[in-house]
């Protein structure tokens, strides 16, 4: 007879990572007021590295190009902002449209490839991205990057600070919003079939769905939700570079996803604030080796803990249903 | 939704340049069962594929009560009415019972899932289970349960005893019995228990080398333990 195990009530289980979230959040606000920069550019990279769970985690797609996505989204903000846009939620706006028109078209080109040359193709795109953002220095401020960027307070009332707590409240609201209406998704009978096509799109087909359109509409999701990100980064810091579109920030997103546990929209936040968490405490303290120190620091999750740091939930509940702590659902 | 007649006539297909299935014809009318029986690596599974859309199909056509289902595509075959069971079971394992099953409903409200219970009542017991944790017979339930939810009108059924204790072969086949006389879909069911699919289906066919080498009534097959031998092998004969 094989194991019994059991899922809690994905609804409750939902509302439950959210509160989670939106408590660290508040508690990252009181305990840490000196470094709410980084705890705005922790959850402004969360939403690249949820975007990219939806693609990868979900659909089954691996990317080495979600940066690209968030990059422009970022520049297309900032130039609204510079074209006389002020308002922050608005800019946001553009940033997720901007970066839902990429995806559509990162989607179109990525999906006509399978397997390897799927992700060359991802590295392709984000590298012709870097370089167009390079040569485009009218557009993008080229390797000075685009700056100038002045936002008005938020719905004519909220000022930005310069302690910046006014910008990390601003971003975890959108992170909190944005994770409620995904976590709908992804319960839905669409979230349903994207998870089946991460697994096997040849058994959806015969099930009777078209799995190209779904992935077509998870690139466009992905991609507005990476551009909000890229909007929220260039709102506040009021500066777009052309790392936002790099290589190298597309593969990081990667490693923080793998950290945190792919498939799980909380697991992308938990991996992105882990990851940065431990990067900003061991830079400081070790400047020069930091990386090596956080290489094998991913190398002992990605052996011991493979599906993420988040799965060791899952394990701790298990582990109190065999010792008769819990009781274990049917 | 009642049972619709599969009519294959010609059918030639196979993987990239190879070609397997070579000009293969066949009429199953509404309701009937027919069974596909063969050797190992007769080409059984690639004319399911064949079917189904996913092998290379060359020439030939595969008409589905009214609707030519020749040159349409996997997922347009499957809405058309045409379901799959495949070998492999092919549940997706990381998703709970529930899910899988949901997966199968096309644009059937989730009311539905009763249907599959009331045949399964096992699956009921597990629908909170992930699919990793299931027993080979209950995955096998599973993949025939969300096969049906999707209301076929025609349903292929590769191997669905393969690898199961006899106790759980009888409760799959009194199940596809029931399917069967409920009016509601043709079955085509590839089978290497030869007793068994002798006595499910009305008719039957067999393959060697991708062609059909005998056809005819089950009874007919039956009542001649020489063709048995001739074409599929005493130890076949369970």
């Amino acid at each position: 007879m094989s194991a019994v195990t059991a899922r809690p009530s994905p609804l409750r289980g939902d509302f439950i990572k959210l509160a989670a979230v939106a408590l660290a959040g508040l508690a990252a606000l009181v305990l840490f007021p000196n470094d709410l920069g980084l705890m705005t550019r922790i959850a402004s990279s969360a939403f690249l590295v949820v975007s990219l769970d939806l693609v990868t985690g979900y659909a089954g797609i691996a990317t080495l190009g979600q940066a690209a996505l968030f990059g422009l989204g970022a520049y297309a903000a900032a130039n609204a902002n510079l074209a006389g846009l002020g308002e922050p939620i608005l800019m946001v706006a553009v940033g997720g449209l901007a970066g839902a028109v990429a995806g559509l078209i990162f989607g179109a080109v990525v999906l006509r490839s399978r397997g390897l040359a799927q992700l060359v193709l991802t590295i392709a795109l984000v590298q012709l991205v870097h370089e167009a953002a390079n040569k485009l220095s009218d557009i993008t401020g080229g390797s000075d990057g685009l700056s100038g960027i002045d936002v008005a307070p938020i719905l004519g009332a909220f000022r930005f600070d310069l302690y910046g707590r006014t910008g990390f409240v601003f971003a975890l609201v959108l992170l909190l919003a944005t994770l409620a209406v995904l976590s709908v998704i992804v319960r839905s009978p669409f979230g349903l079939k994207l998870r089946a096509i991460g697994r096997d799109p040849g058994r959806v087909r015969t099930l009777g769905a078209a799995v190209m359109p779904a992935l077509l509409v998870t690139f466009t999701l992905s991609g507005a939700v990476a551009g909000m990100g890229g909007a929220i980064e260039a709102i506040s810091t009021g500066v777009v570079g052309l790392d936002s579109v790099s290589f190298e920030r597309s593969a990081m997103a990667l490693v923080m996803l793998v950290l945190g546990g792919s498939g799980s929209l909380y697991g992308a936040v938990a991996g992105t604030a882990v990851f940065m968490g431990l990067e900003s405490i061991i830079s400081a303290a070790n400047p020069f080796h930091w990386l090596i120190i956080v290489g094998v620091l991913l190398i002992v999750v990605v052996l011991f803990v493979p599906r993420g740091l988040t799965s060791l939930a899952g394990d701790v509940r298990r582990l109190l249903a065999i010792f008769g702590l819990r009781r274990d659902k049917r | 939704m009642a049972a619709e007649g599969l009519q294959v006539t010609g059918l030639v297909a196979g993987w990239g340049d190879t070609v397997i299935v070579e000009d293969v014809s066949f009429d199953v009318p509404a309701g009937g069962r027919l069974a596909v029986l063969g050797r190992n690596g007769v080409g059984k599974t690639t004319l399911f594929s064949a079917l189904t859309g996913i092998a290379r199909r060359r020439s030939g056509s595969i008409i589905l009560g009214e609707t030519d289902l020749t040159r349409t595509r996997t997922f347009e075959r499957a809405l058309s009415g045409l379901g799959l069971v495949p070998q492999t079971r092919d549940i997706f394992r990381s998703l709970t019972v529930e899910e899988n099953l949901l997966a199968g409903l096309k644009r059937r409200p989730r009311s539905a899932l009763a249907e599959a219970y009331q045949l399964f009542p096992r699956l009921a017991e597990r629908r909170s289970n992930q699919g990793e944790h299931l027993s080979g017979g209950e995955q096998q339930m599973l993949s025939i349960a969300r096969a049906i939810l999707g209301e076929p009108t025609c349903l292929l059924l590769d191997e669905p005893l393969e690898g199961l204790a006899p106790v759980i072969c009888d409760q799959l086949m009194t199940a596809l019995d029931a399917l069967a006389l409920s009016g509601r879909m043709t079955i085509v069911l590839i089978e290497q228990q030869i007793r068994r699919a002798i006595d499910f289906a009305d008719w039957i066919i067999i393959l060697e080398r991708g062609r059909i080498v005998w056809s005819g009534e089950a009874d007919e097959l039956n009542a001649s333990p020489e063709t048995i031998e001739r074409t599929l092998g005493v130890a076949a004969m369970h």
